[in-house]
């Protein structure tokens, strides 16, 4: 466990939230939610349940209107909506569910496109931007790709360089969409292990969004999303 | 930086799309500017077509009138200004020069004008060019005749040929004067002005085609006879020619004709051309009309150009048209970019840096567009310049860009970087699975 993981914070921790699409009905009401710092947690819930929408108040896209979203021990709520993309872009990592890569760029350039757009992710390197993506490239099994454009790998390979990505400039928490939904199983078990192995190298707490059950006990720790977020029972 | 380095691996990336997009506005931009420098072509020369001449005096008439037949070759002259009146005016201590022009007769329906050296010496058009000479000289006998570029060419006639004049406007026939033939001595330079469509004899060249037969003419006594050519004397039409006379001697230098049909003055300053003209139109002894040919053209642009109305119209619609479809492409281009936009902001990307890409891009494409617009319009002018002289007489001169087109210019870059904004805003709106799951 590395030193960041061990801080006193947990990862996340959700109170009282409350959260809408304009002006609609609340999508998420959720009492508390708490993600410990350097665990993997297994995020679960049924179409339509709310996964995304938390990732995204989670990570600073969406904002609350009630309740507090601490994340890494920073109340996003509290933050501007530049403040907010500033944060992302230093401390976390977002894997999507497929569409990860911009296709124009190579698989090297995707990897060390975070740390360009955020100058403070870029601090937290240390030595040559590119051997840092070499070596979490060469964790990931990529590292003949990374001259490739997205449009000449498989969706499996595609999705290790989009962890490759989420994981350069040591992100506290590595937040991923369904980003095995589109793979076999055995790529989903090979892109698990992989994601896995490099989270801990790099003292990342990791949040993992799946209605896929059958990963549920490669995790320390499930949620499910059903049960946790009020605005669904409302609803039904 | 990497907004720029970014936004230019992008259109790289999409060279298709973003060609064709540049060229959609490089082709409303070129459309625009074509149109207004063949309009501006087309104005100039009309104006143009003669220029340093202060003032037109003709027997009275409606000056629209005057300047037809004197300026454009066109219609018949109302009528006759005496030589008396002539004289008088051409020794006014206000007038600098005159080039009298005398009408009336035509060689294969080109219009024969009689005149003096005045004309190639102070005769100007299109801003002050004079006439020139393709080949030869000014006519100095009353035998000689110069003739217009198009005339030439037309006619394929070289120095030295004989021509045959026909009295009136009408086609060749019963009345050519043809005991009365002439020599050309010049030919000229292309003008793009009724003058490439014109014979130009003497004063003397047009009395001696008349002299003795036509009947409202008296011949002068100070005048020669028409030369007689020998072999068709008697199969001549006209019965009451002079005979008896040598057709190769050259007639006196100074015939003195007893009438003209109007001529141009130039005054020593500009000062004394109002003035001049008042006292030309208040003359007593005859009734005459002076105009002042700059104001008169460009009264009856206006009165005649419809066809600029017209391109005008044109104009404004295929700025419309251009804009919209700049805005379309450039939307479409751009809102085809959502997935990249939300990949942008997962990493952190900002508003500004979301903004910056987009607007650079678009702003970028509707630049480039413009410029390329314009290159392609100069480079048409300047490669088609000569063809479409030669074609058409319409000179369509190199000139900078006017306000109208600066305007649309501006429009284009500035609507380009506007439209920038409107995916960027929604990118930024929209939240991250906006085109990244399966489902939207
Ligand atoms: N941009 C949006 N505007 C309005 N409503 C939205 C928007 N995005 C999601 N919703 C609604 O919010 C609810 C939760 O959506 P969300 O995408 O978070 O579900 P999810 O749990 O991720 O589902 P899935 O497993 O299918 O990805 C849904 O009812 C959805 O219709
Ligand atoms: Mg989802």
């Amino acid at each position: 466990m590395s030193l960041e993981a061990s801080a006193q914070h947990p990862a996340v921790r959700i109170e009282n939230l409350v959260f809408s699409y304009r002006k609609r009905e609340p999508v998420l009401d959720i009492e508390v939610l708490e993600v410990p710092a350097g665990e993997r947690v297994f995020l679960h819930g049924a179409s339509g349940s709310g996964k995304t929408t938390l990732l995204g108040l989670l990570t600073g896209v969406l904002s609350a209107e009630q309740g507090v979203v601490r994340v890494l021990g920073t109340d996003l709520t509290s933050l501007s909506g530049s403040r907010r993309d500033a944060f992302r872009g230093e401390r976390l990592g977002y894997i999507f569910q497929m569409f990860n890569l911009i296709p124009y760029l190579t698989a090297l350039d995707n990897i060390i496109l975070p740390c360009q757009v955020s100058s403070s992710r870029r601090a937290r390197v240390r030595g040559p931007l590119e051997d840092e993506a070499r070596r979490i490239a060469a964790r990931l099994e990529i590292t003949s790709l990374l001259d490739s454009r997205p449009g000449e790998l498989s969706v499996g390979q595609q999705q290790r360089v989009a962890a490759a990505r989420a994981l350069i400039g040591r992100p506290q928490l590595v937040v991923a969409d369904e980003p095995t939904s589109a793979l076999d199983s055995d790529r989903r078990d090979l892109f698990l292990d992989l994601l896995f192995d490099s989270c801990r190298e790099a003292g990342a707490t990791l949040l993992f969004v799946s209605h896929d059950r059958s990963l549920e006990d490669r995790f320390d720790r499930s949620l499910s999303l059903s049960d946790v977020n009020r605005a669904l029972v409302k609803a039904t | 930086m990497l907004t720029p380095r970014l936004a230019l691996q992008s259109l790289r990336n999409r060279l298709l799309a973003t060609t064709l997009t540049v060229l959609s506005i490089a082709f409303s931009v070129a459309l625009l500017v074509g149109i207004e420098n063949i309009r501006n072509g087309l104005r100039e020369s009309f104006t143009g077509t003669i220029s340093g001449v202060d003032l037109i005096v003709g027997p009275r008439s409606s000056s629209v009138q005057l300047l037809l037949y004197s300026v454009f070759g066109m219609g018949s002259p109302t009528g006759n200004i005496s030589w008396e009146t002539y004289t008088h005016f051409r020794d006014h201590p206000a007038v600098a020069w005159t080039i009298p022009y005398s009408l009336g007769d035509n060689h294969r329906g080109f219009r024969v004008i009689g005149t003096t050296d005045a004309f190639y010496e102070h005769f100007r058009y299109r801003e002050g060019r004079s006439i020139a000479f393709r080949e030869g000289g000014p006519a100095s006998t009353d035998h000689d005749v110069v003739v217009g570029s198009e005339v030439a060419d037309r006619l394929e006639y070289a120095l030295g040929d004989e021509i045959v004049v026909t009295h009136g406007m009408g086609a060749a026939g019963i009345m050519d004067h043809d005991d009365a033939p002439f020599r050309i001595t010049g030919v000229l330079e292309r003008t793009g002005t009724p003058v490439d469509r014109a014979l130009y004899v003497t004063l003397g060249g047009i009395e001696a085609m008349h002299a003795g037969w036509e009947g409202g003419v008296p011949p002068m006594p100070s005048f020669a006879p028409p030369p007689e050519d020998e072999n068709e004397a008697g199969e001549a039409d006209d019965g009451a020619a002079a005979p008896g006379t040598r057709a190769n001697e050259p007639p006196p230098a100074s015939v003195e004709p007893a009438q003209i049909t109007s001529f141009f003055v130039g005054t020593p300053t500009r000062f004394e051309m109002l003035g001049l003209q008042r006292e030309v139109n208040d003359f007593q002894q005859e009734p005459l009309t002076a105009l002042l040919p700059g104001i008169a053209l460009a009264e009856m642009w206006r009165t005649v150009g419809y066809a600029e109305d017209g391109l005008r119209i044109v104009s404004f619609f295929v700025v419309i048209v251009g804009l919209l479809g700049m805005l379309v492409s450039l939307y479409t281009a751009l809102d085809a970019r959502r997935r990249e936009m939300s990949i942008f902001r997962a990493i952190g990307a900002g508003p500004g840096r979301i903004v910056s890409l987009l607007v650079v891009e678009s702003g970028f494409l509707a630049a480039a567009g413009a410029l390329l617009g314009v290159l392609l319009v100069y480079g048409g002018i300047l490669l088609s310049q000569g063809a479409v002289e030669e074609r058409f007489g319409l000179l369509i001169p190199l000139r900078p860009l006017g306000t109208l087109e600066l305007g649309y210019l501006a429009a284009v870059v500035v609507a380009g970087f506007i439209i920038g904004l409107v995916p960027a805003i929604k990118a930024y709106r929209t939240t991250l699975t906006d085109g990244l799951s399966p489902r939207s």
